[in-house]
């Protein structure tokens, strides 16, 4: 039994190192992406890419590492398959029917700032 | 009767129920936070060129925010692996810093909602627009430090604290013709962030309350079934990370985008 929690702890010292390099990797990405937000890049497109993709890589890291998908059970991987279907599903659901947004649902601050009828934006359609 | 499975795991799909359980939950909560993300991105592509408000939230506070929750989610493996190695003690602190930072999130968020609903916009019978924090209201007349918005700009910027100088501005009641706070009645980009972190703050409370409870009553199990009790904390773990990722989400597309 000792032999047994030795061996345990030995891993785990291992798991436990690993665990800190993503804890420090999480720190850095959170402060690029903070920092690609504060230079101000010319263009917002690639601010949008950068700041979703290490949010993305973070997900991962967390996901993988902290919550073991990176070694689950078969089951495991077959819920976050149905999930991840279903999710996807939904999403291409809303915005494939973008256009069909009910007039008057996009309100923005006082109404000095409010679209003029035929204007280019989607949601008056 | 004994439940089979309850620490022990089946031999077909090597897992024990209640990780079985969470995972299901937590599909469900994919689903949940899917669909108001999805709701936000209606909303946010719907928006016209330039119309969308930036710069009402403090990233900086954002961020610290996110680095609380991080930080949190590695105390959280940390205390699980402390059972692992069958140190009850160290598993004692990491989850006592856990319930700590927790509490700190919920309370940085409290002071960032507090600024919404102190934070009007006050448009006068003139079409003038004032935009503040509110400092004094009276029958007569109410008092707001900030500045007067240039025609067709929100408070954008206000976040950076730099870029317009404030000062208090007095405005007679009788001049007013409309004075709304920035709570999620104001617009459709405050009725989605209330909406997204008024549900993970619950997620963080729920988390915490969980977390709390096995770190004080709940860990006399510790003595009788060590094994069931780390895999309690690898359950309410799964779900504190998360509600991390949420986060992770919630920051960069809420905040800064």
């Amino acid at each position: 039994m000792s032999d047994h929690h030795a061996h345990d702890a030995h891993d785990f010292q291992h798991h436990v190192r690993r665990y800190l390099f993503v804890f420090w990797a999480l720190i850095v990405g959170t402060i690029i992406t903070v920092g690609a937000w504060y230079v101000k890049l010319d263009s917002m497109a690639l601010t949008v890419a950068i700041a979703l993709l290490i949010a993305s890589v973070k997900a991962f890291l967390v996901a993988g590492y902290f919550m073991h998908l990176i070694s689950e059970k078969k089951m495991i991987y077959g819920i976050l398959a149905a999930t991840a279907f279903f999710f996807a599903g939904m999403m291409y659901l809303i915005v494939w029917g973008r256009d069909q947004v009910p007039q008057g649902t996009i309100h923005l601050g006082s109404r000095d700032t409010f679209q003029t009828p035929g204007s280019p934006s989607k949601a008056a359609h | 009767m004994e439940i089979p499975y309850v620490v022990q795991p089946r031999q077909d799909t090597g897992l024990y129920n209640a990780k079985v359980g969470i995972w299901l939950f937590l599909a469900s909560e994919v689903m949940l936070f899917g669909a108001l993300f999805s709701s936000y991105i209606i909303l946010r592509i719907g928006a016209a060129p330039g119309e969308w408000p930036v710069g009402l939230l403090n990233v900086w506070i954002g961020m610290g925010n996110t680095l609380v929750l991080i930080t949190s989610s590695i105390t959280v493996v940390l205390a699980w692996a402390s059972l692992k190695m069958n140190n009850f003690a160290k598993f004692k602190v990491y989850q006592g810093f856990t319930i700590l930072l927790a509490m700190t999130f919920v309370v940085i968020k409290s002071f960032e909602y507090t600024d919404k609903f102190t934070h009007y916009e006050v448009v006068l019978q003139d079409n003038t627009i004032y935009d503040g924090h509110l400092k004094e209201r009276t029958p007569t007349h109410v008092v707001i430090h900030g500045h007067k918005v240039e025609h067709g700009r929100h408070a954008e910027g206000e976040a950076h604290g730099s870029k317009t100088p404030h000062t208090d501005i007095r405005i007679e009641r009788a001049q007013i013709k409309k004075m709304e706070n920035y709570g999620p009645w104001h617009n459709t980009y405050l009725a989605i962030y209330f909406t997204l972190t008024a549900l993970h703050a619950l997620h963080v409370i729920g988390g915490a309350v969980v977390i709390g409870y096995l770190w004080g009553p709940g860990s006399k199990l510790w003595k009788t079934d060590p094994e069931r009790f780390t895999n309690r904390i690898e359950i309410s773990g799964l779900f504190w990370h998360f509600v991390d990722l949420v986060w992770i989400f919630l920051f960069p597309v809420l905040y800064l985008l």
